[in-house]
This record gives structure tokens, sequence and C-alpha cells, in this order.
């Protein structure tokens, strides 16, 4: 599904250059339940802009579903996005001024689809993350948790291939991360592709495989091994 | 088309309606500016058409010479010496100028006289005058003719009539041909007319020669009116200067002597006021343009405010899929519809007010019928919303090319 050969990239401030990604190559195939992990600074978030084609890279080749994805214009990266990619963001990103279903409803008014089907498809959704009675209340009147559920019904509702997740857990109490993540891991059996950036150890221990960042490098992509008491 | 899809209408009526305040501070800044400017125009064309009514009655590059007593004396003579122009004086005068078009002679004709057909009575003024007289008071027939040279030769018992007259002596009958009693004689109608000055309307015209004959006033003329053609400004004050050099010496008055004979150039007046008006109107005009101007800016500003606090929402929907084609389609169509609906709110706002001016009748002599100039008004909504337009352009292009990653790091 994903497959970076050497991907570089920096950023520029001013008159210098700051290596962020120095070099990754990364496979995940169709399917896995993968997490990003490394401190701040390591480049995650970074590589997580890049694979979720909200970013450009330097050199080095990325395919998503086998397409090269190089020089990309802006317009085909939103098709891109919109078809195959969803997104969580940490801090929820909703649009304040629409509720819960319009939120949800978003992808699919660039993809033309209809208001009223729209609207049926976001209830379905919301109903899928139980979230169906708070539809028509505006982000502001939801917790923490439920925002991002909305966030998450939204990634879903444009049946993506892939759902990047960016710290997702960050702004969560612990028990409310457990649920979310018990949420990812519900959509990852559903055949959805799930790559989460966190730097929480407990959540990383949840899925498949943690991939290690360290100062712009993969330092580590097995499965950690479980301290069994 | 982006524009005649019901979705991306709903769009920016959600957008616009959950950011009220935001949407009424442009909305009113472009609503003030068109008001504004509809009503200086309404104001300023208020004012010329008052002027014009003031001089639109007669012809407007005209000179009037009249002849009174003189007040100073002159060549050993006594003031208070009566001075009589004549019919040479009136020949005179017109053959002296080429400038001059049209001319008149007036002999007496001021206040007014009983007149009868059949059994009715009534009392006009009967103004004996010269064929050009029609033209110079830009009188209108409305049937039959006017006086005529031959009338002057042939000392010719005929008259024109103004609409009252025939109203109040013939009722419903026809006048053409009818006879009206002007102390005790006869003269037969052969016109009607009708002036914008509602006050000429009260008379009777007869022929001048005629009028001398009947009423012993020899050649005597009281006063003569010419109209200067297309001469400038400054050639009709010199033959009003002229006229009145030529006068004092055949009569043998001072020519500094303003009582012994009134020359009015009526062109000096209208050129007056009417380049006084002129300059009012540029006023008004760069008052309404400058109005705008801010009403413009603002509308760029609210915009770039908009686009501003929009960045992270744009990068929100970037990141769901929208294509900067979208994004700037979006906030151009909310752009030009706050523009063109509160430009369109302010055209009629504007244009009730002058309305209900002119209902209550706010006239005056130099104030008459505010009216709106429609043709400004279409043009400076349609300039709002290509402004708006512009305005929206330029932020929302820039908010197209940022990148998302950048956008929803702003927090």
């Amino acid at each position: 599904m994903i497959k970076l050969q050497k991907v570089r990239k920096s950023y520029h401030i001013g008159k210098n250059e700051f290596p962020v990604l120095k070099g990754i190559d990364m496979h995940i195939k169709p399917g896995e339940f993968v997490s990003i992990m490394g401190s701040s600074g390591s480049g995650k978030s970074t590589l997580l802009n890049v694979l979720g084609l909200l970013d450009n890279y330097d050199s080095g080749e990325y395919h998503l579903n086998g397409i090269l994805m190089k020089n990309l214009s802006q317009t085909q990266a939103a098709q891109l996005r919109n078809k195959f990619l969803g997104f969580v963001f940490q801090s929820f990103n909703l649009l304040s001024f629409k509720n819960a279903a319009e939120n949800v409803a978003l992808p699919l008014y660039y993809q033309k689809v209809s208001r009223k089907e729209r609207n049926k498809l976001a209830q379905e959704y919301l109903d899928k993350v139980g979230l169906l009675d708070w539809a028509h209340h505006l982000p502001s009147e939801l917790s923490g948790g439920q925002k991002q559920r909305v966030a998450i019904a939204r990634a879903l509702i444009a049946k993506p291939k892939v759902i990047f997740a960016d710290e997702p857990t960050g702004a969560l109490d612990s028990q409310t991360s457990l649920e979310v993540v018990d949420l990812f891991k519900d959509i990852n059996k559903q055949g959805i592709t799930v790559i989460i950036v966190t730097h929480e150890n407990d959540i990383s221990k949840m899925t498949d495989r943690i991939i290690r960042l360290h100062d712009g490098i993969i330092v580590s992509e097995q499965k950690e091994i479980i301290n069994t008491p | 088309m982006i524009i005649f899809e019901r979705d991306s209408w709903q769009e920016i009526f959600e957008t616009m309606s959950k950011n009220k305040l935001r949407t009424f501070l442009t909305a009113f800044s472009v609503a003030w500016g068109i008001f504004i400017l509809v009503i200086l125009s309404g104001a300023g064309n208020g004012l010329k058409n008052g002027a014009q009514s003031q001089f639109g009655n007669d012809a407007q590059n005209s000179i009037w010479i009249e002849a009174d007593h003189t007040s100073l004396a002159w060549n050993g003579l006594k003031p208070n010496r009566e001075i009589i122009l004549t019919n040479e004086d009136y020949k005179s005068i017109r053959n002296t100028f080429s400038e001059i078009d049209m001319a008149s002679a007036v002999h007496k004709g001021w206040g007014s006289k009983p007149l009868s057909y059949k059994k009715e009575h009534a009392g006009f003024t009967v103004r004996p005058v010269m064929p050009d007289h029609r033209d110079l008071e830009k009188a209108k027939l409305i049937k039959g003719r006017f006086i005529n040279s031959s009338d002057i030769k042939s000392y010719a018992k005929v008259c024109c009539i103004g609409k009252p007259v025939q109203e109040a002596l013939f009722k419903k009958e026809e006048p053409l041909g009818k006879f009206i009693d002007v102390e005790n004689s006869k003269y037969m109608v052969v016109g009607v007319f009708k002036d914008q000055g509602n006050g000429d309307n009260n008379r009777i015209y007869i022929p001048i020669t005629t009028a001398q004959r009947a009423w012993n006033g020899k050649t005597n003329v009281n006063t003569i009116w010419v109209s200067t053609g297309t001469a400038s400004l400054q050639r009709s004050e010199e033959i009003t200067n002229e006229i009145r050099q030529m006068m004092a010496k055949k009569h043998n008055f001072n020519p500094a002597d303003k009582n012994a004979l009134g020359v009015y150039n009526n062109n000096a007046e209208y050129v007056r006021v009417m380049n006084m008006l002129d300059g009012i109107k540029i006023f008004v005009s760069i008052i309404g343009v400058f109005t705008l101007f801010a009403g413009i800016v603002g509308v760029s500003n609210i915009m770039m405010i908009i686009v501003k606090e929009r960045t992270k929402e744009i990068g929100i929907r970037k990141a769901l899929g929208a294509t900067p084609a979208s994004i700037v389609g979006q906030i151009m169509m909310e752009s030009i519809f706050i523009t063109g609906a509160a430009g369109y709110t302010g055209l009629v706002v504007g244009v009730g007010l002058i309305e209900l001016i002119k209902s209550i009748g706010i006239d005056s002599e130099f104030f008459k019928n505010p009216d709106v100039d429609f043709k400004m008004a279409i043009f400076s909504v349609i300039l709002l919303i290509v402004s708006g337009a512009f305005a929206g352009l330029i932020p929302s292009l820039r908010a197209s090319r940022i990148e998302p990653v950048v956008a929803l790091r702003e927090d």
C-alpha cells in the first residue's frame, strides 16, 4: 500500500537548511495497523504529512497504492487525499460552525455527492462511532473524545484505503484514548490500513507494528516484544 | 460550473449565516457606499433640475433690452428723461450683429386687458410682438401658427392665444378662425400655444405693428429681445456692451446710466449658474466616488481578514480533499454575493429615500425632482461586484496556494 524509498525532506528557514527526513525506507502492506513513534523533532509528523500528501518531499520515491507520488499538483493531491486517505488530527480540526453531521459529510461534498446522500451517510457513520444522538451538535458542545470520534467518522466516510492519525489521543484522557484506539482497531479489522503517529507507548503497543524514528531515520521496524510479567 | 450547483450555494449560505457579524460588516460598508452615492447623485440632479427649470422656459442665450428713464444728467440734459426705443432701433440692433439669430420687439403689452368672445369674457395680457418671439419664449404651438412676417407687414388683426385663454373663451369650441374682441377691435385666432413657464401662458400675442397702429403707439418699442445663437459668453457680453454704447449715442444718454436702458444678458447668468452647478456636480461625484472607494477598500480589507481567519478552515478542507479551485471559487462567490446583495440593498434604500423626498415634495426654486442616475448606480453596483471579486481573488488565490500542512499548523 505504502512504499518509501530513500525519501528525504528538509526545511529551509532563511539561508539555513534543516534536514528532517534523512532517507526513509519503509513498506506498509494493505490492512496493516502501524504506529510511528519518536521523540519530538524526530520527523514523525513530517513523515506523516508526506505520507498523507499534505506535504512534498525533496528526493526519493513514494508509491501509494502502486502509484508514484511525485510532482503532484495541488489539485491532484487533493483528489487523491479525498479518494484514498482519511485524516485524524490531535486537535480534531473540526469546522467550528458546522455541526457534527455536517463535519462528517464534508469530504463527500468535495466528491460532489448529493446533499441527501451525504446526510444519510453522515448519520450512518456517526452511528458507527456511537454519536448518532449528537449529530446536530456543534463541536463546542462535544467532549474531546466525542470530537475525536466525529473526526474519525469524517475520516471514514469517503471509504479511504488508509487512515492517518496524528497523535489522535494527545488531547484525551487515558480512558477515552483507549476507546479511540479500540475504534481504530475495529476500522483496521474492516481492512483499512491505519497509521498512527504517537509518542505514547500505551497506544503503540496496541498496534501490529511500531516504526521508531530517530533524528530523521528509522531505527527499528519490528513489533515490540512485550515484557510479560 | 460551481455557480450553478445548489450545494455550493448552501455551503456559502451556511458559512455566511454562521459568521453573521462578519457578513454584516462586509455588507454594510458596501451598502453604505452605494447608498451615499445614490443620495449624492440624487441631490446633485435635484439641484441641476431646479436650476434648469429656472432657465429652461426661455431662450438661454438671449439679451433683453428695456428702455426707461435717465437717472444721470448728460450733455446738458436733465435726468429723469424718458428714453423711447423704436422699430428703427430694433432693426439697427438686429442688423449690426451677425450673431443675432432671433429678435423680437414688444410694444407695451403689460397688464391684462379685457377679452371677449361671444358671451365669454376674460382678462389676459395682450402682447404685441415679432414672429421670432415664439422661439425666444420657447412656446410650443398646439395648433395653427404664430404671428408671421406678413402679419407684421400688413398690420393684420390676428392673434396667437395661450392654452388658458382658449379654455376661458372658447371652452370646447374650435378657436382657429374665430374672432376675439380686444378693446372693440376684432382679432382672428390663428394659433394656440403652450409655454413651459406657467405665467407665460396667460396671454395672447398680436403683431407689433398692428398694436402700434391700433393703440396710437407710433413706432415705439418698449423692449427688444434678441438671441445671440451660438456666440460665446465673452462675445455675448461684448454685444451687450456694444448695444448699450450704440443706444446711448443714438438716444443721447450716459452709457453708464443703467437706469436709462437696461441691457440684460441672460446667457451670462445661465453660464454662471451652470458653471457653478457643474462645479457642484463634480464635487458631489468626487465625494461619491471616494465613498465608493472607501467601500471597495472595506470589502478588500474584510476579504483579507476573512481569508486570514479561515486559513485553518481552508487547511482542513484541503486535507479532506478540497481542490484549490474549489477554495478560490467558494471565497470568490461569497465575496461577490455579499457585495452584490449589499450593493443592491444600498441602491434600493437610497432610491427609496429619494422617492420619499420626492413624494413629500421638498421642492424649491433651486431644488426640483431629485432623481437617481440609475445608470450610474447600476454601474457602481457592477463595479463593487468586480472589486469584490478582485478583493476576494488575491487573498483566496494566496490561501489556495498554502500547503495544507502549513495551514493546519496555525492555531
